[in-house]
This record gives structure tokens, C-alpha cells and sequence, in this order.
């Protein structure tokens, strides 16, 4: 790729940027409340947000900038296996019907902010409370450093090199996520989907049109990974176990991050919630055929650096320079509204988990609200200073672990929704054998989400989550049907 | 659970995992539609019919909250 800076895409690029900034401040406004000096205020938008306002909050910071780069990358660079992206984006959506509106009903009655209130209400215990709070922020910060991945290869290629750019874009969106909250990305959020829609579609029927048709593309990809030696249009017989549970674990995992969880606390009610389970699945369409991308780039024939170029070169090959421009600032711009919410979400925990929990219990309502906004501007600066001075390989590993961990939150976070039967001891054993157990499993991998397990036979590839989950439900299970029943299970309390 | 789904539809939620998660069922190319090989576009089309599924059960309940 040329690295020449074009004018165009450039100026086409920087109204875009410039406009969301006006609105990021602007959100402060937007359907303002009696004061944000309140952290449901601040970091749930008052609960307040419709089916369509859900939509695109959810819909703009569960399918990240990192997305719309990684996953056609890794079609383009293996094949048929990169596409569990699908599925997965699929099946999250049952899930989520069910489940997340009890989940919303439990935090909305009791004033939850986040996950791990949920559990403390729950368990009355200080100690999975922490884990869980734990367990998300470290799950998060390294999603949030990948966002500026994205947004680095969209800088790139404009023709923006060096960290400066990068530097300028976040400290801007954490000075409006600090002022405005979660409105802020809740603004842009519409403005930042409607361009990503327009940019994924125009390529989707565009891009084969220059390239001879799909037949072609599928064509061309096959070819170069033959030529290649591996990779393919299908699976090979061993990587069936590894994609569906990939797949199933990464569908069970998505929703308990504290990103994905604050779309679901800021809507308006459980029927808000269903109706986006009915209606996001829109997005998975657009992502499917956007992995799509990825062998339309053999087809183009690019010549890569790396794979995560793909999306930014087919644009910058086949389409004018004011639309790679426009397709650009929607990826950066895609960057910016995950960030956000992220940030958010991880501080949030911090200030009702720790804060609150350990710091000040006697914090004022403001009190809370002035820690999650620090916290939040800390939680960005320290994703910008992990992506300036280490390996993006660093971010990507711990990603990769991020996704195993959070998913040992779930026997806490969604059992007791359910039944009164767990107990605190039982299930913070469970979390601790998934959690390092999985951490264990995909370090002796070498750092890769799939672990080979001998049964006998062949051995079978699983997604080392859905193997850590798996251990961490029989241990809650055994020890709470050994241990002796303590204290009386009692009613949710009342943060 | 006044809200809850219909008892015998809710299973209707069941069927997308069946259908994506067995891959045997669709990892092959032909038949092609529009130049999809077979794994793609069986895939895709379960975006829909999965949407469908959950409408229908969404449908079915009381929306009381």
C-alpha cells in the first residue's frame, strides 16, 4: 500500500471526525437529565434508552472497529475457520432474549450499575463481587487498547503515520465521554452505524462487480489458498469441534462483558431488550458479508503486509478517494463508540466494586459519578499508553485470554437469576479452576484459544473457554452440593 | 414470571443452535446460490430465520414491562 497522504479521503475523513467531536460534546445535552452528577446518569444514560437508541448503541459497540478490520483479515488469511464470527454473531441472539431482560429486570429494581452488583446483591459476598469486577476490567482494557488498532490501520491508510494521530483522536473521546458519559458514544453511535452500513454495503455490491462476481471471488480465493497450502473454503474434518464451540463459547461470552452489559442496564425496559434481540441480528448480516472482504482481497489479488490491511487496501484500491475517505472515518469513527462504552463499563465497576466497596461506602451519589469519570479518562490513557510502547501482539494475546476470562463470570452473574440454590463459596471456587485453569490452557497452547483434548481416539480441538466454563460449573456444582449450607439464602439486597 | 415466553414456542430458540453448530450439516460447497458456495450461504440465511424465530416467540409473550 502507498502511504502517500491523499487530500481528498483526507479532508472527507476529517468533516467526519470533527462532526462526531461537535456531537460528543453536544450529548451532554441530548436529552438531558436533572444533573449527570449521578452515575446511573452518567454511565447509564438514565436508563432511559428506546428500542431504536439501543440499537445502535449495542448494535455500534458489540461489532467494533477491531471487527470490521479482524475478522476479514482472518478470512483472508485461513479461510472457511475465520467465519465463526457467523455463527457466533448468530446464536448470541437467543440468548440474549432470554436471558438479558431478567438479567435488566434484576439491576433495574435494585439500582445495579454493574455485573458485579448484580452478584453482591445476589451472594452477599465481598469476595466473588470483587472477582467479578476484577475479571471484567481486565477483560476489558485490552478490548479497548485493540480499538486503536483499528483505528491505526484506518490512519494508515490515509496516509497518517506515527502515533500522533492516534494520541490526538483518543484524548479527544475521552474528553467527551468524560464530560457527556454514555450519551456521548450513544450519539455517535447512530452517525458512526449509518456510515459503516453505507461503506460495508456499496463494497459488498460493488467490489465483485469489479472483480467478476462472487463465483469469482470464491474462485480466486480457493486458488490462492491452494497455492498457499492451507486454508480453505471449507473446514478441514478437525476444525468442526473447534469452530462450533468457538462459536458457542464466544456467544455465551459476549454478554458479560461490562460493554455489552452497560447497552443492556441503559435500556428502558426487558421489552426493549427483546425487541433488539429480534432486531440486532442485522448487524450479523452486514458482518457476514463484510468477513466477505477477505477473500475478495485474493481476488483483487493485494499484496499485503499484513492481513489486517485487507479492508483498508480493497477501499483504497477499487473505490474514489472521497469514499475510501468515507469508509476510513466510519472505521475510525467505529473505534471511537466501543472505546467509549468500554471505558464506561470498566469504570463503573471500579467506582461500585472497589470505590464504594473498599475506598469510601459512605461516597455521595456525585462522589460516584466524579470516580467514573476520572476512572474512565485513566482507563483510556492507559489502553493509549499499552498500543504506544508495547507489541500489538501483547494486546491481542491478552484479548484472546480476555474472552476466556469473562466467560467464568457467567455461573455468578446469570445462575442466581435463576435458582437460590448456589452459594458464594462454591461459585468463587468455580470462577478461580476456570479462570486459572483456562489462563493455564491457553498459556501451555501458546497462547492460542483452542486446546487439543484425547479422548481415547483422535484428539478434539475446543475452545479453551467453553473448557474452562465446563470445569468451573462442575466445581460450583460439586462443592455447593458438598459444602454445608451456611447462612440462609435471602432476597437481592438493595444497593 | 408474568413476561415470561409461551412454555412450548421458547423451544423455537433452540433450533438456530442445532442448525449452525452441527457443521456437518453444512460444510460443503454445493449447492452454490449467486456464486455461495453451500457453507456461506446456508450460514447467512440463518440470519433471518433465527430473527424470525425469536420474533415469533417474542409474539407470543406479554409485554408488561
Amino acid at each position: 500500500m502507498t502511504t502517500e497522504i491523499d487530500m481528498t479521503a483526507l479532508a472527507v475523513f476529517s468533516f467526519f471526525f470533527v462532526l462526531v467531536t461537535v456531537m460528543g460534546f453536544v450529548a451532554a445535552r441530548w436529552r438531558r437529565p436533572k444533573t449527570l452528577a449521578r452515575i446511573d446518569e452518567w454511565g447509564l444514560g438514565g436508563r432511559s434508552f428506546g428500542t431504536w437508541i439501543t440499537w445502535f448503541l449495542v448494535g455500534g459497540d458489540f461489532y467494533t472497529a477491531y471487527t470490521v478490520i479482524a475478522v476479514p483479515a482472518l478470512v483472508y488469511a485461513v479461510g472457511a475457520y475465520g467465519f465463526f464470527a457467523l455463527p457466533y454473531t448468530i446464536i448470541v441472539y437467543p440468548f440474549v432474549f432470554l436471558v438479558m431482560p431478567v438479567l435488566w429486570k434484576r439491576a433495574s429494581d435494585l439500582n445495579y450499575i454493574t455485573a458485579a452488583d448484580v452478584v453482591h446483591g445476589q451472594y452477599g459476598s465481598r469476595a466473588l463481587e470483587l472477582a467479578v469486577a476484577i475479571t471484567g476490567v481486565i477483560a476489558t482494557m485490552p478490548y479497548i487498547a485493540l480499538q486503536l488498532v483499528g483505528m491505526a490501520a484506518a490512519l494508515r491508510a490515509l496516509g497518517l503515520q506515527g502515533e500522533i494521530p492516534l494520541a490526538i483522536a483518543f484524548i479527544v473521546l475521552a474528553l467527551y465521554t468524560y464530560s457527556a458519559g454514555l450519551r456521548a458514544p450513544a450519539l455517535i453511535a447512530f452517525v458512526k452505524d449509518i456510515m459503516i452500513y453505507i461503506a460495508v454495503i456499496a463494497a459488498v455490491a460493488l467490489i465483485p462487480l469489479k472483480l467478476g462476481g462472487y463465483a469469482n471471488v470464491f474462485a480466486a480465493a480457493d486458488a490462492a489458498f491452494k497455492a498457499k497450502g492451507s486454508g480453505g473454503l471449507l473446514l478441514e474434518g478437525n476444525q468442526y469441534v473447534a469452530f462450533a464451540s468457538l462459536a458457542l463459547g464466544s456467544a455465551l461470552a459476549a454478554f458479560m462483558y461490562p460493554h455489552t452489559l452497560t447497552g443492556i442496564f441503559a435500556s428502558k425496559s426487558g421489552n426493549t431488550i427483546r425487541k433488539n434481540a429480534v432486531l440486532l441480528p442485522a448487524y450479523t448480516l452486514l458482518l457476514g458479508l463484510l468477513a466477505l472482504l477477505g477473500y475478495m482481497g485474493h481476488a483483487a489479488g493485494l499484496k499485503l503486509a499484513t492481513p489486517n490491511d485487507v479492508v483498508p487496501a480493497l477501499f483504497k484500491t477499487l473505490f474514489p478517494s472521497w469514499f475510501a475517505g468515507f469508509a476510513f472515518a466510519a472505521i475510525a469513527i467505529g473505534a471511537l463508540v466501543p472505546a467509549a462504552v468500554m471505558s464506561i463499563g470498566a469504570a463503573n465497576l471500579f467506582t461500585r466494586n472497589f470505590w464504594k466497596a473498599y475506598v469510601n461506602p459512605q461516597v455521595t451519589e456525585a462522589g460516584e459519578a466524579g470516580v467514573a469519570k476520572v476512572t474512565s479518562l485513566v482507563v483510556k490513557i492507559g489502553a493509549l499508553l499499552v498500543i504506544l510502547f508495547l507489541p500489538t501482539q501483547f494486546a491481542l494475546d491478552l484479548q484472546l485470554l480476555g474472552g476466556v476470562w469473562i466467560l467464568q463470570t457467567l455461573p455468578a452473574l446469570v445462575f442466581g437469576l435463576y435458582t437460590n440454590w448456589f452459594r458464594a463459596p462454591a461459585l468463587l471456587a468455580g470462577w478461580f479452576v476456570g479462570f486459572f485453569g483456562g489462563t493455564y490452557l491457553a498459556w501451555s497452547a501458546g497462547l492460542k484459544p483452542l486446546y487439543a483434548v484425547g479422548l481415547g481416539g483422535a484428539p478434539v480441538t475446543v475452545y479453551i473457554g467453553l473448557l474452562a466454563l465446563a470445569a468451573n460449573i462442575v466445581v460450583a456444582c460439586v462443592l455447593n452440593a458438598l459444602l454445608p449450607a451456611g447462612d440462609v439464602a435471602k432476597a437481592p439486597a438493595k444497593v | 414470571m408474568p413476561s415470561s415466553p409461551n412454555g412450548y414456542l421458547r423451544w423455537l430458540l433452540i433450533i438456530p443452535y442445532i442448525g449452525l453448530l452441527w457443521v456437518p450439516f453444512y460444510n460443503r460447497l454445493e449447492p452454490e446460490l449467486f456464486g455461495f458456495p453451500f457453507f456461506y450461504w446456508y450460514q447467512l440465511a440463518w440470519v433471518p430465520i433465527s430473527s424470525l424465530l425469536t420474533w415469533i416467540v417474542y409474539r407470543s409473550m406479554r409485554h408488561d414491562d
